[in-house]
């Protein structure tokens, strides 16, 4: 029974929802791991190092440039029969391809799991989190996307895999990558934060959101926001924690102005400190806060950041 | 250029599910249902591409109960031209559904295909994806912005670090995220015209899939209840409590 983990990199190594990845794959049994780019050497060196990882593939070339679901599920179903487990994290490129790859192995894909029971059985979450479905797959080859919060991800170090090529196999041309804009900042991202700064409709407006800046940086935190703040245009989507954005469980989660709807909580309930500001006594938030405090923002934040500067 | 738009009827999103004593499932006698969010966002993207005259038909595909010809009125009622309901009383999962709207899109012949990225009730967001790879298309999920020009199709994403741009060719499948425009509400009018409109109903085994799951669910479990903690009085017993207590800062 061998795994074969597809994993997201950046100039700092293997991120870690992938390494989360990596230690679902862990309780099942031996591991291979696939990397693709463009001129990958030093990820692929990251990736050799992960624990539990014996073999890793590189895809390295013009092809793989860009992460297309078309391309790299082309490439995943090639290497499919050598294994009885796919996985990704279940990021935004995860939920991109392994779908994909599924269909194509005439698989049911088993989303965003929050546990493995056995080689067959595993436990993910539905309704926004509201209910925990425990399900057994038929499926020769399972299709996986994992719930990186779920699981503590293995070290950057310590294993000595092997690295050798993906194998060549033929590439539709059907889509092809544009562009990319990415947010710039210098901030942790929000799935790998220690401490996430959330803001929510209390915020106002765009420019209070800017408000979150110094308490982030006094923090080393990353800033997040409730759907309704994203839906409202003060911040961009990827801010967005909650059930159809990022899924966070960092050791303090601070949600300033966030009344608490269901589909935020689905986002932020695993976090290990989660700490509440609303002027409203009545927010769902506070049933959730290990530590709640009912004031106005707009006068507990510069309060909080003068505190905080005590030290 | 015809568009399909698959639309789902779920637990309406402002309710709070409950788990059933027996762990076999959610409760769901009783509670309200709606369409899908995403789903009533992918309709109303349609109706902007025929609005703007670049589809000229709309077919609105529900697979489910009976009562899913609702869902389909909804869609009717925001501007699709016509509804196919797919009738079973199975839990129907993505590879399944995916089957029967490749079989659809086979007899159908739309040039795009837009669907919800996820269902708020089985949070899978897969349908999308393996419709696209069983027909070989290439698929924009999680689109923000969508422009069908030159003969292809362009589609901003949303991805976890910001934005990205794909160019599709046609034909193509498109799965919309929150902010790929605001879905209308139905007005009474056009609520009365979707009266008129046609549905077609058919079985599953019509389309030659056979819906039987490939996940069997074992149970349903509440998560972890979080208790919830103490409330402070002020920021500085806050910041106290966070550094000698929780020892997080």
């Amino acid at each position: 029974m061998t795994t074969l983990v597809l994993l997201d990199y950046d100039s700092l190594g293997i991120k870690q929802p992938s390494r989360s990845a990596v230690a679902a794959a862990a309780k099942l049994g031996d591991i291979h791991v696939l990397v693709t780019g463009k001129g990958i050497e030093a990820a692929a060196a990251a990736a050799a190092k992960l624990p539990g990882v014996s073999r890793v593939f590189v895809a390295d070339g013009d092809d793989y440039a860009n992460t297309l679901a078309e391309t790299l599920a082309a490439l995943l179903v090639a290497m499919a029969p050598n294994y009885t487990h796919l996985m990704a994290a279940a990021t935004a490129s995860g939920k991109n391809i392994m779908p994909r790859v599924a269909a194509l192995l005439d698989s049911q894909p088993i989303s965003d799991i929050a546990g493995v029971e056995d080689a067959d059985t595993f436990i993910r979450p539905i309704y926004a989190g509201n209910a925990l479905v425990t399900v057994k797959s038929s499926d020769p080859i399972k299709v996986i996307t994992v719930r990186a919060a779920s699981f503590d991800p293995v070290a950057g170090e310590g294993g000595s895999a092997s690295i050798e090529p993906a194998p060549t196999v033929s590439l539709p041309g059907h889509s092809k990558f544009v562009s990319a804009e990415l947010s710039k900042s210098e901030r942790p991202e929000l799935t790998a934060a220690r401490i996430v700064v959330s803001g929510g409709r209390g915020m106002q407006n765009g420019e209070n959101f800017k408000l979150l800046d110094p308490l982030a940086d006094r923090l080393g935190a990353a800033v997040g926001a409730s759907r309704a703040a994203v839906d409202a245009g003060f911040v961009p989507n990827d801010y967005q924690v909650g059930q159809t954005g990022k899924i966070v469980a960092p050791e303090l989660y601070v949600a300033i102005g966030i009344s608490g709807a269901i589909q935020h909580l689905a986002g932020m309930k695993d976090s290990k400190v989660i700490v509440a500001i609303n002027k409203d006594e009545e927010a769902p938030i506070f049933q959730v806060a290990d530590y709640g405090l009912v004031q106005d923002l707009f006068t507990a934040l510069p309060e909080l950041q003068a505190e905080l500067e005590k030290a | 250029m015809k568009i399909l738009v698959p639309v789902k009827r779920v637990v309406d999103y402002n309710v709070k599910v409950r788990v059933k004593a027996d762990g076999t499932g959610v409760e769901t006698a009783g509670v309200k249902m709606s369409m899908n969010p995403f789903d009533e966002i992918a309709i109303e993207e349609a109706v902007r591409l025929k609005e703007k005259g670049v589809a000229t038909e709309i077919v609105a595909i529900s697979i489910g109960v009976a009562a899913c010809s609702e869902t389909i009125r909804t869609a009717l009622a925001m501007g699709a031209d016509r509804g196919v309901l797919v009738e079973t009383d199975m839990a129907v999962e993505p590879i399944a559904v995916a089957k029967m709207l490749k079989a659809l899109v086979e007899k159908e012949q739309p040039q795009l295909v837009i669907l919800g990225k996820q269902a708020i009730d089985d949070d899978m967001s897969a349908t999308g994806q393996m419709l696209a790879a069983l027909l070989g298309w290439p698929q924009g999920t999680f689109a923000s912005k969508v422009a069908v020009e030159n003969g292809g199709i362009t589609v901003t994403r949303e991805v976890d670090g910001g934005l990205e741009t794909v160019a599709l060719t046609l034909p193509a499948v498109v799965t919309t995220d929150l902010r790929l425009n605001e879905p209308r509400y139905a007005s009474l009018p056009n609520i009365r015209k979707a009266r008129k409109k046609p549905i077609e109903t058919m079985k599953p085994a019509d389309l030659g899939v056979d819906p039987t799951p490939r996940l069997t669910v074992l149970r349903v479990t509440e998560p972890p209840k979080r208790r919830a903690g103490q409330k402070v009085g002020s920021v500085a017993e806050l910041v106290m409590k966070l550094r000698t207590e929780a020892k997080v800062i």
